[in-house]
């Protein structure tokens, strides 16, 4: 069975975010790409899912919907030990664009698979692309996963619910829309991986046609705060007394 | 033409967030001088249904048969899509959270809407449709233009206050008659904390972070919670210490919260932790470094060690709830 894993490239999540001078484009000037938080953590699950003899598990691909300068972020994700990337070769303009685009290639996919998706990208915040792919595709998905466990071939879902967790079980194949606990830290390449993955697969497709569904006409930074009000440590009772009168929370 | 608003309910009962959100999706039926119908989903009493009324739904419809009982995407996407196409809604809004993140991408491809996720206010134009939405984990926004006829909006919390009216509204059980499709989730067991107040509803948090040493070190941060009405958090790697349970952890890659109060003790405040909690109404930070990240997000701050200031904080609280 394989697993495919789509993959956002996003700006490291440290990133000071600046906008052209118009405030009309992100200016990527400066900017480091890294794989998308989730992401990361998902492909960390699906490897950790093959290298496991109790199931069936014996592929992991990831897809990424971009341009070529996404390539060196797939590279790592091959490094880290994914066995093949497929790029399909477009600068989305949104998530429908990018599930669509996803859905074009998946839906000609003939082995047994299941998707990890992250729930969202820490860049524009969609927490769409998952779903939208298992409604384009037919199929059904599970979104909040934070955890996912096969035997054989059958998955075992941990879905997060206000206050707990539910444990489910769900046809294959289906999309799993994952969060933090799928994996707690992401695998990192090992020198052998980095030089193996020079040598793998990644798949140049061209993208099929289609329209975004919504696009951005410009961008602001939130209003700056006022300065942080101190308060003395010996004197922490005035802290309560600024609650309660001034800000009147509590 | 209607706004459709998703109105999700937990054990049959409706949270702030519900209200919030029909008091968004009133002001949006306003705008297009239409009409509110709120959709709950799974059993709810009558009484409960009413309550959506007071805050601007003109029609409520009830779908209550057994089959939704369980969150299944599929079966979810497509009640809720065959109710907007029978009340021609163009408008379909639900919250920013698990439930409306799980469904709203589905209702978005099911129906041809383009999808805007984690708004934060009314459009600014009509036409064309121009919306605000928080981008960058909250340290920007972005407006979206919409250029599809029917849209799909999840509304970020905390982002717009209930407004009460007088209204009634007319209740509608759903008929169900048409299938929605085979449910192919199947839900083996839950686990549930119970008798705590949910990090994702509470008003006031009080949060832990590395500079708090040890797991043996929470006790004050409980008590403090415990004397305030608070859920309990942690900064990122107190949880992946295993300090404290991950149901714990806020920031970008954990829980996304927006409480009225935010006390953050002994955390640095890095962005990830900062992309988790910068929606709250005010900010207190307690750091022995007057130089953390934390004092530029905070509204209040103390620079001390959080073992000697949490005491005097549960002291002066202990002695507000006396007076
Ligand atoms: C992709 C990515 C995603 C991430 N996501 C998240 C996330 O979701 N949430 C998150 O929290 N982090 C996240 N992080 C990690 C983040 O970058 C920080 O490392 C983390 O938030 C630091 O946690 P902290 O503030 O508890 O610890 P530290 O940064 O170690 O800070 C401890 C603080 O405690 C203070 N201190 C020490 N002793 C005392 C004392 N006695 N009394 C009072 N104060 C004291 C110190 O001055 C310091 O400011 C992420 C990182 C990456 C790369």
């Amino acid at each position: 069975m394989k697993i495919i894993v789509c993959l956002g490239v996003v700006p490291d999540t440290t990133t000071k975010v600046k906008f052209s001078g118009d405030n009309k484009e992100f200016d990527t000037s400066g900017v480091q790409w890294v794989i998308n938080p989730w992401d990361e953590l998902a492909l960390t699950r699906a490897i950790q899912l093959k290298e496991d003899a109790g199931n069936t598990v014996d592929k992991v691909v990831v897809i990424t919907v971009g341009s070529i300068t996404t390539e060196p972020v797939i590279r790592k994700a091959l490094a880290i030990g994914a066995d093949e990337a497929v790029r399909i070769d477009v600068a989305p303009k949104d998530s429908y664009e990018v599930a669509f685009q996803l859905s074009e290639f998946l839906k000609n996919e003939q082995d047994q698979h299941f998707v990890f998706a992250g729930i969202e990208s820490s860049d524009y915040n969609g927490a769409a692309v998952g779903g939208m792919l298992a409604e384009l595709l037919g199929v059904n998905s599970v979104s909040s996963v934070s955890g996912l466990e096969i035997e054989g071939e059958k998955p075992r879902i941990f879905r997060d619910i206000d206050g707990g967790v539910e444990t489910l079980e769900v046809d294959i194949p289906f999309v799993a829309i994952v969060q933090k606990g799928i994996a707690i830290e992401p695998r990192i390449p090992a020198m052998r991986g980095i030089m193996m993955a020079r040598k793998k697969t990644l798949n140049v497709i061209p993208p099929a046609g289609t329209e975004a569904y919504t696009g951005i006409t410009g961008f602001e930074l939130p209003e700056p705060k006022p300065p942080c009000k101190i308060i003395e440590s010996e004197n922490a009772k005035e802290l309560i007394n600024l609650l309660q009168n001034e800000a009147k929370i509590l | 033409m209607a706004v459709l608003v998703y109105t999700e309910n937990w054990d049959g009962k409706f949270k702030k967030t519900s209200f919030e959100l029909v008091s968004y999706a009133n002001k949006l039926a306003e705008m297009f001088n239409t009409n509110v119908v709120a959709l709950s989903i799974g059993p709810v009493s009558e009484e409960e249904l009413a309550l959506l009324g007071n805050y601007g739904a003109d029609k409520i419809i009830s779908a209550a048969a057994g089959q939704f009982k369980i969150l299944d995407n599929k079966v979810y996407v497509n009640l809720i899509s065959s109710v907007a196409e029978k009340e021609n809604a163009e408008l379909i809004v639900l919250s920013h959270d698990n439930t409306g993140k799980a469904l709203a991408p589905g209702l978005s491809v099911k129906l041809k809407a383009g999808l805007v996720s984690g708004v934060v206010e009314l459009p600014s134009s009509t036409d064309p449709f121009t919306i605000k939405k928080k981008v960058f984990s909250g340290n920007a926004f972005a407006r979206v233009e919409v250029k599809t006829g029917i849209k799909v909006l999840t509304l970020a919390k905390n982002s717009f206050e209930v407004v009460e009216k007088d209204g009634i509204a007319q209740i509608e059980a759903l008929q169900d008659e048409v299938s929605q499709g085979d449910i192919t989730t199947k839900v083996n067991e839950v686990n549930k904390q119970t008798g705590k107040i949910l990090l994702t509803d509470a008003e006031i948090v009080v949060s832990g972070g590395r500079g708090m040493k040890s797991p043996d070190n929470w006790g004050p941060i409980e008590e403090l919670a415990e004397l305030l009405g608070a859920a309990t958090a942690c900064s990122r790697p107190v949880s992946d210490e295993g300090w404290r349970p991950h149901q714990e952890h806020t920031g970008q890659t954990g829980k996304i919260i927006a409480p009225n109060l935010y006390i953050a003790v002994g955390i640095s405040g890095a962005i990830q932790h900062l992309a988790g909690v910068s929606s709250s109404r005010y900010i207190v930070a307690i750091n022995t470094d007057k130089d953390a990240p934390i004092f530029e997000a905070a509204d209040y701050g103390i620079v001390g060690d959080a073992m000697k200031v949490l005491p005097q904080l549960i002291q002066a609280v202990k002695e507000m709830k006396v007076s």
